[in-house]
């Protein structure tokens, strides 16, 4: 296990120390060209920021990653969902492919307006909002992944009487899990920034507002500090889907936990 | 006479496409209850088509196939198939495939699972029930599958070279052991080959086809007693039999 993180530790290193590295190069600049801290405040200005108005953050955290998570799931339902169908009626994937497709050409942006107009501004249409920008990689990369079943795995489960039922669940199925998490990885990895742009047209709470409010007052430090948030947001949601995809294809990593075990 | 376990009368087939293939010519077999049953032939004869066809996953332009009296065709699940690729499921542990056919034909899971558990070792696969697949040796995938089709619960067995990726040394031994298996079981076996000396050490009747569009181009009766051991390929009237199924092999590829 100790080697495992320190292999995590080791694997990561370079891109912590550059980050470091660029951090302290902007201190550098911000302090010798003497910037205005209303135009770009120094790193160290952003973390008094955060030590200064950290309480306010729980709240408006709780309320973006509700919608994130939500959305998401929603997303995940509809995905595979559509992506069933259109991998199992020709039909269907003639008509909804193309609308799928098309979907994706509306900024979320323009959108979001529009379903405060119709859904109000709670929480449904932020759900919408983060759903309709992570629906698109999880059916396609599901569509994908139902395609790339195994003909003769399929007529094999065939030869032994299976129903089409049976060759969905033993077959398709779970041939289609980790095009399904790839899909979902990435959903993941824009669902918190589906969540903040549809705060941003009108919400009550959430890290959009919380910058719409510090935009409004100048405090430019406290919008880097809700991008650090959102940042790190994003990143635990995609270590999450990860991770679940590690306990859902376990047979996927069977080989490494042996090289680990020895 | 008492009814065939396996049964093919007039059997054509032909692939569509632009350049039509034309596989099967007319093909005749007979298998008997209980009976070891080899069909030999060149690669791409038609011998994996017509297991498709008994497996009921294709069906054929004109004839008959039938298992225990019942018509294959558009009626898959009525004998044990064993493709050639041993077709393992990634995403199910050695013991969950070894249960899969068992699973699908409607056996209860506990019950299937210790089935499964008490034939492990005699398949040589004991300690690996929790293993996945991916971390099994191409040997043992084979017989993971074999021991997949052995719990299918039907009478009739169809396998298709389940020993060709084998090498030699792992191919005798499993020769051997087959023949054990088989005879505690007493199922009728359709089993596909193009290795001669494999047909005669494991059948009780050894059919030998053209190549394609096939026939049958000769029958032989296999009748050295059981169990035979790996030598019996040395000794001179198998030697002489081996020539002759080779003899029909060639006549068949030139004819």
């Amino acid at each position: 296990m100790l080697g495992r993180w320190g292999g995590a530790a080791w694997e990561y290193a370079p891109a912590l120390v550059l980050l470091a590295a660029l951090v302290g190069l902007w201190e550098l600049m911000v302090q010798v060209l003497d910037t205005r801290p209303y135009i770009l405040p120094a790193p160290s200005a952003i973390w008094d920021a955060l030590i200064d108005k950290g309480h306010l953050l729980p709240n408006h955290i709780q309320a973006t990653a509700t919608e994130a998570v939500l959305g998401l799931l929603a997303a995940a339902g509809g995905g595979v969902l559509l992506a069933v169908l259109i991998a199992s009626i020709p039909l269907a994937r003639r008509v909804l492919y193309p609308i799928i497709v098309t979907s994706q050409t509306v900024p979320a942006i323009v959108l979001a307006p529009l379903l405060m107009v119709w859904v109000g501004i709670g929480l449904e249409s932020k759900l919408i909002v983060v759903a309709l920008v992570g629906f698109f990689p999880i059916v396609v990369s599901t569509v994908d992944g139902l395609a790339s079943a195994d003909r003769d795995m399929v007529a094999l489960v065939r030869s032994m009487g299976a129903s089409r039922l049976e060759e969905l669940r033993h077959v398709l199925i779970p041939s289609a899990i980790p095009g399904f998490f790839a899909g979902l990885k990435i959903a993941a990895a824009y669902s918190v920034i589906g969540a903040v742009i549809a705060e941003w047209v009108a919400a009550k709470e959430g890290l959009g507002i919380f910058i719409i409010r510090s935009q409004a007052s100048f405090r430019i430090d406290q919008i880097f500090v809700a991008i650090a948030v959102i940042a790190l947001l994003s990143i635990a949601l995609f270590v999450a889907v990860h991770l679940l995809a590690r306990v859902a294809s376990p047979w996927k990593y069977a080989n490494d936990q042996g090289e680990n075990g020895s | 006479m008492s009814e065939a376990a396996v049964a093919i009368r007039g059997l054509r087939h032909t692939f569509p496409g632009s350049r039509p293939v034309e596989v099967l010519d007319g093909v005749d077999l007979e298998a008997a209850p209980g009976a070891f049953v080899s069909l030999v032939g060149p690669s791409g004869c038609g011998k994996s088509t017509l297991l498709q066809v008994l497996a009921g996953l294709l069906a054929p332009d004109a004839g008959e196939s039938l298992i225990e009296g019942q018509s294959t065709v558009g009626e898959p699940g009525l004998a044990a198939y064993m493709p050639q690729k041993d077709l393992l499921l990634p995403w199910r542990k050695a013991i969950g495939n070894a249960v899969l056919g068992a699973e699908i034909a409607g056996e209860p899971k506990a019950e299937a699972r210790q089935h499964a558990l008490d034939l492990f070792e005699r398949f040589g696969l004991a300690g690996f029930e929790e293993s996945w697949p991916s971390q099994l040796s191409g040997g043992m995938r084979q017989r993971l599958a074999l021991l997949r089709t052995f719990l299918i619960p039907r009478h009739v067995l169809l396998l298709d070279e389940p020993f060709g990726a084998l090498d030699a040394i792992t191919r005798r031994e499993m020769h051997q052991w087959l023949q054990e298996v088989w005879a505690s079981d007493a199922r009728t076996v359709l089993f596909v080959t193009h290795d001669v000396e494999e047909a005669l050490i494991l059948s009780d009747v050894a059919y030998v086809m053209s190549p394609r569009p096939a026939r049958m181009a000769a029958r032989f009766e296999v009748d050295y007693p059981r169990p035979r051991r790996p030598e019996i390929v040395t000794e001179p009237e198998f030697v002489a039999d081996k020539a002759r199924l080779l003899a029909a092999l060639d006549g068949a590829s030139k004819g």
